[in-house]
């Protein structure tokens, strides 16, 4: 790849340009099953047995939602960064959020939003 | 149907004030110091979290055509309808680990649309023109279907008339121009409360209504039984259809603009990969609605007039009160708003940084692309609203039918093209042509059959492709689109080894390595590209960032 570009300045915050991470991990490969598995029909494609009188078939794939849902949250659990870095970036939402906000802040229109309380990536 | 149900129609007026509220007083919400700049308005500040983003992008991929239709489709076809469920399960791990490093390079280099990063990543204008063009094709028809979806409540309902579509589209066409994106997302709370509560209610009680969940699938045991090929499972020739199907959906879904609008506007990468966890909840919500169309079957529904997209609300005004009725339609209605208001955002985002600015006035200020784009946006709703009412809503449906197979010809650019840059720009545009030419191809040919085998239609009856017409000998067939994208593929890798022999340019780069694993504290995020004018960057390359 040849790029005559370098990466931009940073601006105030010194000249060092953007850390050179990976977003490799074994652990991506586990997201292979639960794109594998729904599309082996022939695996699925029956009604025996039934539960509570869904077809195999429709119930069956019901479940592989939470096949998916499970294996996202295993890698991102898995692949998830150092807590010293979770905080940075925390800081980072509230460093570019805080003064927007307290210069326009409307009660009434946040007050419609409670659940956003996470927004800065807290949990 | 005698008249109009006022209990339903004041119930869905009721919420349709609510959210026209909303959407004006959504301006006010995370206010920045000014709207006129696209990224506030076309992005939200970029700055959704985890709850908004899941609430964003749920009413935007799980739009109320989805609702209506694919009841309607296992209510006509079958165990066929259901690959909305495995379609929605594969696309959230496929996406992964894309979306993310899409997030971060339009967050360092300030794009704003996919063909922002093929212009600056191919060092293309040409390249990333024909993205921005297949983007706006494959969104407007789907804009104009969201109306279907409308339309199909208030015939339920007994209102006559085009006149209360016109009134429901121009007031979102006012406050998406006054809000922007912020607009469908505080929406967006309201819509997704609704259809779950309608939803957790109608599994409820309609079984038991119904006589349980034998009798609802052994009512469309009893339907299919005796016509052809559909059935409660799927034939042994419709396996391979339905896997492809499902997994091409998936692939394109991202592909189209407004998905991407959705994932810029996250505040950071741990927000799109929690919310690739998260968005599932409403794939299970799509099962259970698919079903609602084998309980129509039990139910003994008739579609009203020949619109198979009327059963479900049918279905509803026949098993609830007429208030819970109401409160279901206006969440079927207000699910039409949300993702039309986002798509015309999205294709007006393409509009104005793709065409206006590149092609028609490359020193456009920021104010003035906000300026552009907002009035844009106007234009395709209003036009989404000319070509339901004018034009016959089957060609909305075969647009849309084509979109899905189109939009799919922009992933080698937009989504290898976050891996590696090996493919030639040559090449992928040859490929771009090439994947159309035969899609649309294919689409001409697929003729539509009757329930009694004769053909209907001689030309885009559906999306799924005859092997035999290959010459395979084989009574399966495959979705168009993926055959189209391996037709495109084949031809931009054969292109591409050409021009690297004759060491044709590929031009310059204009990102780097790092920029695709940025995260928000990193020194070279910028939240807010200021000024635009160095956008689409690429042609100048080493813009610095603010901040």
């Amino acid at each position: 790849m040849a790029s005559a570009v370098t990466p931009p300045a940073g601006g105030p915050r010194g000249t060092d340009g953007a850390p050179v991470r990976s977003d490799r991990s074994p652990w991506n490969w586990l997201l292979l099953v639960p794109i594998v598995v729904p599309l082996l029909v022939p695996l699925f494609n029956r009604v025996e047995p039934t539960l509570f009188g869904w077809p195999f078939f429709y119930w069956v794939q019901l479940l592989f939602v939470a096949l998916g849902v499970l294996t996202t949250v295993v890698v991102y659990r898995a692949t998830r960064r150092s807590p010293a870095e979770q905080a940075a970036a925390r800081a980072a939402v509230a460093r570019d959020t805080t003064p927007r906000d307290t210069a326009a802040r409307d009660t009434t229109a946040r007050g419609t939003t409670p659940r956003d309380t996470d927004r800065d990536g807290g949990r | 149907m005698d008249g109009v149900n006022v209990v339903e129609l004041s119930i869905v007026i009721f919420f349709f004030v609510v959210v026209t509220v909303l959407g004006f007083v959504a301006s006010r919400w995370r206010r920045a110091e000014s709207l006129m700049h696209l990224d506030e308005w076309g992005l939200g500040g970029r700055n959704f979290g985890t709850w908004v983003t899941w609430f964003l992008l749920g009413g935007d991929l799980y739009t109320a055509y989805t609702f209506v239709a694919v009841p309607a489709l296992m209510f006509g076809a079958g165990a066929a309808g259901f690959f909305a469920v495995p379609y929605t399960v594969v696309i959230y791990p496929l996406v992964f680990l894309v979306v993310i490093r899409l997030w971060s390079v339009s967050h360092v280099r300030g794009y704003v649309t996919p063909a922002d990063f093929v212009r600056a990543r191919f060092d293309s204008p040409g390249l990333a023109l024909l993205v921005a063009l297949t983007g706006i094709v494959a969104t407007m028809p789907y804009i104009a279907l969201q109306l279907v979806g409308i339309e199909a409540i208030l015939k339920a309902m007994g209102v006559e008339g085009e006149l209360p579509l016109i009134v429901a589209f121009v007031i979102l066409a006012l406050y998406t121009y006054n809000s922007g994106l912020r607009a469908p997302a505080l929406i967006a709370f309201v819509k997704d409360t609704l259809i779950y509560l309608t939803i957790i209610v109608a599994v409820i009680v309609i079984p038991v209504k119904l006589g349980g969940w034998d009798a609802i699938f052994g009512a469309a045991e009893e339907k299919f039984s005796a016509g052809t090929g559909a059935g409660v499972i799927l034939p042994a020739t419709g396996q391979l259809g339905y896997a492809t199907l499902a997994l091409g959906s998936a692939l394109a879904l991202f592909l189209y603009p407004h998905s991407l609008t959705g994932v810029l506007a996250a505040s950071n990468r741990d927000v799109l990969k929690r919310n690739m966890s998260a968005l599932p909840v409403y794939s299970l919500a799509l099962g259970f609605i698919a079903l609602l169309g084998f309980m129509a079957i039990a139910a003994g529904v008739t579609p009203i007039g020949e619109d198979g997209n009327t059963i479900v609300p049918v279905l509803f005004q026949e098993m609830f009160p007429s208030w819970f009725a109401g409160v279901a339609f206006a969440a079927i209605g207000i699910g039409a708003l949300v993702p039309a208001a986002i798509m015309s955002i999205a294709a007006a985002n393409l509009f104005t940084r793709n065409i206006y600015k590149e092609f028609l006035k490359r020193d456009a200020t920021p104010r003035q692309e906000a300026q552009v784009a907002k009035i844009v946006s106007l234009v395709v709703k209003f036009g989404a609203v000319a070509a339901i009412l004018f034009i016959d809503p089957q060609f909305s449906i075969d647009l849309q039918l084509i979109g899905g197979v189109i939009i799919l010809q922009t992933l080698p650019a937009v989504a290898l093209g976050l891996y590696t840059r090996w493919l030639h720009r040559g090449g992928l545009i040859a490929g771009w042509f090439a994947g159309m030419a035969s899609g649309l191809l294919m689409l001409y040919n697929i003729p539509r059959l009757g329930p009694d085998g004769t053909v209907v239609r001689e030309h885009f009856g559906g999306s799924s492709f005859a092997l035999s017409k290959l010459g395979l000998d084989s009574a399966s067939s495959v979705y168009t689109g993926l055959l189209a994208l391996l037709a495109n593929l084949l031809v931009a890798v054969l292109v591409t080894v050409v021009l690297r022999a004759m060491k044709v340019s590929d031009g310059v780069d204009a990102t780097a390595p790092a920029d695709y694993t940025a995260e928000r504290e990193d020194p070279t995020f910028r939240e807010l590209p200021d000024p635009l004018e160095s956008a689409p960057p690429g042609a100048t390359g080493g813009e610095t960032a603010r901040r």
